[in-house]
């Protein structure tokens, strides 16, 4: 009846591998506070997130107190704040913002996400509205997440919204230049966005999504990296059953708390994110189980390849552990919140461009990332382009999340505290891409989106 | 519901007595109980069932916590859920 191994190899997981659930993250739909009144319809999302979430801190604590796991985080998603906002005379939308990072106060959560807007294919007047409001948005409030989604493989990508975003995240970085530009910490700007994700920055309630959903979303690099040291010198073979086995460990686990939260708010389940989801803490790094793999330093060559065995094994244990699956799905690899890739960099094993290529194959894209305070905006739209194309064209989500730090260069370093970690600020190419980006227009979807 | 609790330290004198004792004034039911002592290393692990408990999780938590501090060793109680759900299809 007690198979003390088993019990033994959980136990150590979450003690010493740094086994834990990410996030629970309530998605809540907003769609029913839209009112031509803008102090209404703030009354009325306010209202509405503190009444749905009331008990999700709670409920996610009593969680941990009687599994033994640790759940980092618990966030609330919303629709998107453009289209909620877009029925008012309001000409901007700062004040939902705060609306939002009001809520998180009263709730006790972590992060909201939504101040959002979808404009792969052009803008509306709230879609316009909330993209120049998203500086002074992330400036004036902690906790609120934002995201742009400028490009899918259906629609193409929206160029004109690309060579805005350069000069939004520019914008932000300056507004929050006391905090070495935190603001852009908190902005994504997606390719292939998708509707039910829970990891920040990018999480919104899509409008195809229930009034209130639960998603979660498991982490566990740490436990892969350890699983991966028992099989030191094996072929791959060996290597993707290891890790197709672990995943299927951790995502039942986050099966099983994704489906006690749904059972206990009374709110409907949704589905667990397939993540390897790291932080910067020692022991818990995406970076180094590609190093486990036989990688001098992850960036060197052949990591590419070792991300994209890591990507596909994670997804292939873990959909059979959980009933749905969603979100991003699959490792991630931004540079700050990794202990690993930060003394890759450090050590000048990996770059924007080795990270660009890892983006192919992996569940999300260039994130938090410190580049140059002084870069210029046209670089970074084209970055984001760059990055958008990948998306486009590999019907994948892709994200791109950069953080020019005002004032600095490289060799020096921002500081953003907790589990958005330390960037070193890594070298942007000096050629313009300034001709380019000013082109505007539209890229067209490839040919094959046409499937219809 | 059932929950396993786990106790690892250096072994020592009336570990299980201890133990057992907070389970019993609080109508807690032991079904299954295992030991292993690696060099002087102690591991145990009950099955326990809380359904009949006087009590409610949190606060036996804290209780088998406190006396895991008094007697120097580490104690765990895990509902039996996350065993079987990460170690069994």
């Amino acid at each position: 009846m007690i198979n003390t191994k088993n019990i033994m190899e959980t136990i150590n997981m979450i003690d010493k591998e740094n086994l834990d659930i990410r996030t629970i993250t309530m998605g809540i739909s907003l769609m029913d506070c839209i009112d031509s009144d803008g102090k209404k319809a703030r009354i009325k999302i306010y209202d509405k997130i503190t009444r749905c979430a009331e008990n999700l801190v709670k409920t996610a604590e009593q969680i941990e107190t009687e599994y033994g796991i640790p759940i980092i985080h618990k966030r609330v998603s919303v629709s998107p704040i453009s289209l909620v906002a877009q029925s008012t005379s309001d000409k901007d939308y700062v004040k939902f913002a705060q609306t939002l990072d009001k809520t998180t106060k009263t709730l006790g959560i972590d992060f909201i996400g939504g101040f959002t807007t979808l404009v792969h294919k052009g803008y509306s007047k709230g879609d316009r509205i909330l993209i120049e409001s998203i500086p002074e948005a992330l400036a004036s409030t902690n906790k609120v997440c934002s995201s742009v989604n400028v490009a899918t493989t259906k629609a193409g990508i929206n160029m004109d919204a690309v060579k805005d975003m350069g000069r939004i995240v520019k914008k932000t970085a300056y507004l929050t230049r006391e905090d070495d530009s935190i603001g852009c910490a908190k902005l994504v700007v997606f390719s292939n966005a998708v509707e039910d994700n829970p990891f920040m920055a990018g999480a919104f309630h899509g409008i195809g999504e229930a009034d209130t959903i639960i998603n979660v979303g498991v982490s566990g690099p740490g436990v892969v990296k350890s699983a991966l040291e028992k099989v030191k010198g094996e072929n791959f073979g060996t290597v993707t059953e290891t890790i197709k086995k672990t995943a299927f460990k951790i995502t039942r686990m986050g099966q099983l708390v994704a489906d006690e939260a749904s059972k206990r708010l009374k709110v409907p389940f949704g589905i667990v994110d397939l993540s390897l989801a790291p932080t910067p803490a020692v022991g818990d790094s995406v970076a180094r189980i590609l190093e486990e793999m036989g990688l001098e330093s992850c960036g060197c060559p052949g990591t590419t390849a070792a991300l994209a065995l890591l990507n596909d094994s994670v997804k292939k244990g873990g959909i059979m552990a959980a009933s749905q699956v969603g979100g991003l799905s699959g490792a991630f690899i931004p540079v700050s919140e990794d202990e690993g890739m930060i003394n890759a960099v450090n050590a000048g094993s990996l770059n924007l461009e080795k990270l660009e290529a890892m983006t192919c194959v992996c569940s999300v894209g260039l994130d938090m990332i410190g580049i140059p305070g002084n870069t210029p905006e046209s670089t970074i739209s084209a970055i984001i382009a760059d990055e958008a194309a990948i998306g486009m064209i590999n019907c994948k989500t892709t994200a791109t999340r950069l953080i020019p730090v005002y004032n600095k260069s490289v060799g020096e370093e921002a500081n953003f505290g907790g589990l958005l970690g330390k960037a070193p600020i890594m070298p942007v190419s000096k050629f313009s891409s300034k001709l380019f980006i000013n082109r505007g227009g539209r890229i067209p979807a490839p040919i094959h989106s046409f499937k219809n | 519901m059932k929950a396993f609790i786990t106790v690892i330290g250096k072994d020592k004198v009336g570990i299980i007595y201890k133990i057992t004792s907070v389970l019993f004034e609080n109508n807690i039911n032991i079904l299954d109980i295992n030991q292993t002592l690696i060099e002087n290393y102690f591991t145990m692990i009950m099955l326990v069932d809380l359904s009949k408990m006087k009590t409610d999780f949190t606060s036996i938590k804290n209780i088998l916590e406190n006396k895991a501090r008094e007697m120097g060793v580490d104690i765990k109680i895990q509902r039996e859920d996350i065993f079987t759900s990460m170690q069994e299809i």
